[in-house]
């Protein structure tokens, strides 16, 4: 009898045992380090595309130093959900991101005053910095452009060169009478603007940056909490010409994905793409002598001397509720990345970044040549000002309220997309507190 | 033994309920006590008081969602057990294969709801797009997608349950009936329904509390387009959670609403259908 219950309660201690050994096991994992190497880093990397990247690096890193580096990638449009729960381990992320000032407002009781680190001092420019007041929050690492991409050996099949399209109405032309003679060349002039979730953030939120730029220049403004959609006109316009325009109907837009679209441009069925930089790896396949990139002209007055939205989402937040250890571990990691030559070597060729320091590499990525070129020739390029929209809630509004107009082309409808627009702009504004 | 079992009892239930514990007990209490703070991180939060739930209850998409949630559990609740209950007893008549059917109409459980809103999707749209339409574009579309999606998913499983049921009525009450006089239909309501009433209680709660629970189906198939007018409450608790800056309390609040009704009328339906359970 004794023996018995000697031996239910080791079962049961073996159970609970079980039960608990999942917790504590990754600890004590690169300890094997060298004997300065102090504190780690954790860094919860944005973008899916350069996971592989950032993996190999923090090898390296290791290697070279013995400060263990750890990377995790959160999916697609799962960055916030994803740093939620990993802010509320004990074993946080010592490096984040956020994308810009309404991210910042969540995270910025965990952002580390970047002011005196040595990366700050690297920055080619101050306005790369993120600033809290006068707290350096975040520091951008990667420069991106967008606009619309362009297949060049089909626009050339159907008569014009990216020199014919200078604004709005030059633009229109060649896509109109595209897609008047789609039957007899045989691809389309839009890729599908897919609403799906994957996709809609191309207009929802890209396409949205123009409307909302060319109002803030004229208010020399770089923030509101009310909108007044002065340029919604010609946001129709340009999401007219994209939905008419496309590989499918405009009422099957709602279920088109990125996908879709990404497939659409590589296997020539359509000439244009909005899309950016960073779709270069996705759409290699047309060739880098096919590829183009065209600013997005929306029929506002002195347009030709626009160039394509060159900008930033990517911040670097160190943060501060890690240990002293931790954060200068994290410090010393992000210089090493912009400043040896592995680092560099690994952001600007594998990962195809244009980072906004000195160390800073010609690219091989093609459309950051293309886009660049419009720098070189003077032209001004759009600033990201989407990183100010009041809230994902605000996207979505305006997201819905467009698959809504595609499908029926209504002026009422397009009341539905100025409302949402202007109105859940300030409702947005209001309640995000 | 009994006696045995008794005795040993805590070192079998303590794993359990040790688990439950961390699993369930305290992330709900936890729950609950956030609903009244503002936080970014579960773990670093400040006391708001009732805000959350005056901001939550001021939402009128909520109110929405939470009329449209209640009718997709009233008619998913009267499609699934009418159809797994005419489905049992078809098949627990005597005739070859089903026990192949059974299998057949069960499976389609086993696969994930993400999974079989996609599928759906694909299928829907497809349809529709026949008709120069869609159906993230008008939110009956969606209801009555989703309303065909969980019948095909959960029918088998509530049928499975009812087979259970009608194979365990005693075959002399029915022969009883049947030397009585009774017809067809007066055996069906007066013997087999009443014989019936704990599995028809047990359906019933499943899938009431799962129509108001349904949360990927909705996600995968409709995503709450147009508009969030298809979002039901689970959905629209998570995007509130998610959607803005500074709202994480208000999506908890509404989790904890969301909580007390479910919780309210599953019981309302528990007390009402165990009141007709008879005695065998």
């Amino acid at each position: 009898m004794k023996k018995k219950k000697v031996l239910s309660i080791v079962l049961a201690a073996a159970m609970i045992a079980g039960l608990t050994a999942g917790c504590g096991s990754d600890s004590g994992s690169g300890e094997g380090g060298s004997e300065e190497a102090k504190g780690k880093v954790y860094y919860l990397n944005f973008k899916p595309e350069a996971d592989e990247y950032w993996q190999e690096l923090a090898e390296t890193y290791t290697d070279e130093t013995g400060v263990p580096v750890t990377v995790l990638t959160a999916a697609s449009g799962e960055y916030e959900k994803t740093l939620k729960s990993e802010m509320a381990k004990t074993d946080a992320p010592t490096l984040f991101q956020v994308n810009g000032p309404v991210g910042l407002a969540s995270w910025k009781d965990y952002c580390y005053d970047l002011s005196d680190s040595d990366i700050a001092g690297e920055l080619t420019d101050d306005s790369f910095a993120l600033m809290d007041g006068d707290k350096m929050a975040g520091i951008a690492y990667v420069v991106e452009n967008y606009g619309i991409i362009y297949n060049k050996a089909l626009l050339e099949q159907a008569g014009y060169t990216a020199d014919d399209i200078t604004d709005f109405d030059s633009f229109k032309e060649v896509v109109e009478d595209i897609t008047a003679r789609k039957d007899e060349l045989g691809f389309s002039a839009f890729t599908s603007a897919g609403m799906d979730g994957s996709s809609d953030w191309r207009f929802k939120t890209h396409l949205a940056n123009l409307p909302i730029y060319y109002e803030y220049k004229d208010e020399g403004i770089d923030t509101t909490d009310a909108i007044k959609g002065t340029y919604l006109d010609n946001y129709r316009q340009i999401w007219d010409l994209y939905i008419n325009n496309a590989t499918c109907a405009p009422t099957e837009i709602s279920t088109k994905t990125a996908d879709d679209a990404t497939a659409e441009f590589v296997t020539e069925e359509a000439v244009f793409y909005q899309n950016g930089t960073w779709e270069y790896n996705n759409i290699a396949d047309v060739g880098d002598e096919n590829l183009g990139i065209l600013p997005i002209y929306i029929g506002v007055e002195g347009e030709e001397n626009q160039g394509v939205c060159t900008g930033t989402e990517n911040y670097w937040c160190v943060n501060s509720k890690a240990s002293e250890d931790d954060i200068q571990a994290t410090l010393d990691f992000m210089n090493w990345c912009v400043t040896s030559d592995e680092g560099v070597e690994a952001m600007c060729s594998d990962m195809g970044f244009v980072i906004p320091f000195p160390a800073n590499l010609e690219s091989t990525n093609t459309l950051v040549n293309e886009a660049n070129k419009y720098m070189e020739e003077g032209k001004t390029p759009v600033t990201w000002c989407f990183s100010t929209m009041p809230s994902e809630e605000w996207k979505n509004g305006v997201g819905s309220a467009l698959t809504a107009y595609a499908a029926d082309q209504t002026d009422a409808n397009w009341d539905a997309v100025v409302s949402a627009f202007v109105d859940g702009w300030a409702a947005e504004a209001a309640a995000t507190k | 033994m009994e006696k045995a079992v008794k005795r040993y009892m805590p070192i079998f239930v303590l794993p359990t309920f040790f688990a439950f514990i961390l699993g369930f007990i305290i992330p709900f209490i936890m729950g609950i006590w956030l609903s009244f703070c503002e936080f970014t991180t579960v773990t670093d939060a400040k006391f708001v008081g009732i805000s959350n739930y005056i901001e939550a209850l001021k939402d009128t998409v909520f109110r929405h969602s939470f009329w449209y949630t209640c009718l997709f559990a009233a008619v998913s609740l009267i499609v699934i057990n009418v159809f797994a209950f005419a489905l049992a007893m078809a098949l627990t008549q005597k005739m070859k294969g089903t026990n192949i059917f059974r299998t057949i109409f069960f499976m389609p459980n086993l696969i994930g709801g993400i999974v079989l809103g996609y599928i759906w999707q694909l299928i829907f749209n497809g349809i529709l797009a026949k008709y120069q339409t869609a159906l993230g574009l008008n939110e009956w579309y969606g209801f009555w997608g989703l309303i065909i999606l969980v019948s095909w998913q959960q029918i088998g499983y509530m049928m499975i349950i009812y087979i259970a049921g009608l194979q365990s009525i005693p075959g002399d009450v029915m022969e009883a009936a049947q030397i009585d006089g009774a017809s067809g239909i007066q055996r069906l309501f007066r013997v087999t329904i009443p014989m019936m009433m704990p599995s028809i209680t047990i359906c019933m709660f499943l899938s009431i509390t799962n129509g108001f629970k349904l949360f990927d189906q909705n996600l995968s198939l409709t995503a709450g387009e147009p508009s969030k007018m298809s979002e039901m409450m689970a959905l629209n608790i998570f995007n509130t959670f998610y959607g803005r800056t500074g709202w994480e309390g208000v999506g908890q609040a509404k989790a904890v609403i969301f909580f007390v009704i479910v919780v309210g009328i599953g019981l309302i339906q528990l007390r009402a259908t165990r009141s007709k359970e008879v005695q065998q």
